[in-house]
């Protein structure tokens, strides 16, 4: 991962105001609108609030923070969301099927193998949350060097399609946002 | 009007119930670990939606405000449904015995993450999970 300008703690003289201000605007942004959320309502007392804690939680945590995701395409975000979504449901009708009219031996569980092309460590979280939300699939651990991904299918036929499914729909997605 | 509303209400309602308890029936039937982790993880997220669908609604309907306290509800919903199943299913990888040598093997040449070392750091490797950290 490239070095962002104000992102890392190099020469701390440096760093412009606006760096300081807000190490991470992103996590800024995620603070104030949760707490508008938690709120349930819009106050200006709120909003004011909500912003000094979008400064201040940043602030505190910014160690824990070594590396900060970049978004490239914030747009292809609601693509993204949306065809998950719609997953879900698909998958939750799928496996309430599965449960309530297949019989134990008729299920074909598997361990699959997901060669990863994405590198960001965001991107490949997200994924495995997807993958876990997602149509009779649940991703179980990460290869040591974290270019596989290793996923338990609940019933599948075709293992090759699984992943060729897995890798399209979301990886190639995930890569333009994050990559 | 009022009607119609509370017929749509009440059938997520419903079908929220159904799923949920759909979900915990699979916990119960199916055969082992790995396989009961997709029963709560998948047809629970539906059943909780439905309700908070309704739950959205009647608020809409009742006192004409908008409650977002749902999406945030979600939204932590997903955040935490497939980091618990994954440390399960850490778990299954690590208690039952014999089972790494019957997963099938990485693409390259380390092994998974719950039996092998991570590459050491200065390996000649690009910039992936143990890559180079920057600031140091």
């Amino acid at each position: 991962m490239k070095p962002q300008p104000g992102g890392g703690r190099d020469g701390k003289g440096s760093r412009s105001l606006f760096a300081r201000l807000l190490p991470h605007p992103l996590l800024t942004l995620t603070v104030i609108v949760v707490w508008m959320m938690l709120l349930n309502g819009f106050s200006r007392g709120g909003l004011l609030l909500g912003l000094a804690l979008g400064i201040v939680v940043p602030q505190l945590t910014t160690a824990f923070w070594p590396q900060r995701p970049r978004v490239r395409r914030p747009l292809k975000i609601a693509e993204y969301v949306l065809v998950v979504l719609r997953d879900i449901l698909v998958a939750n009708v799928k496996v309430a099927y599965i449960v309530l009219f297949r019989s134990n031996s008729q299920l074909r569980p598997h361990f699959i193998v997901i060669p990863l092309e994405i590198y960001s460590p965001e991107a490949i979280t997200v994924l495995a949350g997807t993958i876990t939300m997602t149509p009779g699939t649940l991703s179980a651990d990460l290869s040591a060097d974290g270019r596989s991904l290793l996923v338990h299918c609940l019933d599948t036929g075709d293992r090759d399609g699984e992943v060729a499914g897995i890798k399209q729909s979301y990886e190639a997605r995930l890569k333009e946002i994050f990559e | 009007m009022d009607f119609l509303i509370e017929l749509l209400i009440s059938t997520l309602i419903v079908v929220g119930g159904i799923f949920g308890l759909v979900g915990s029936f699979g916990l119960a039937k199916l055969p082992d670990l790995m396989t009961r982790l997709h029963a709560p993880t998948k047809a629970t997220t539906l059943g909780v939606g439905a309700v908070l669908i309704a739950s959205m609604a009647h608020v809409l309907w009742d006192e004409g405000r908008l409650s977002l306290h749902e999406l945030l509800i979600t939204l932590f919903l997903f955040l935490t449904a497939p980091i618990t199943a994954n440390f399960i299913a850490k778990l299954y990888l690590h208690t039952e015995p014999n089972l790494a040598a019957k997963l099938p093997s990485a693409t390259t040449e380390y092994g998974w993450a719950n039996f092998d070392p991570p590459p050491r750091s200065g390996d000649d490797e690009p910039d992936s999970l143990t890559g180079p950290r920057r600031g140091d």
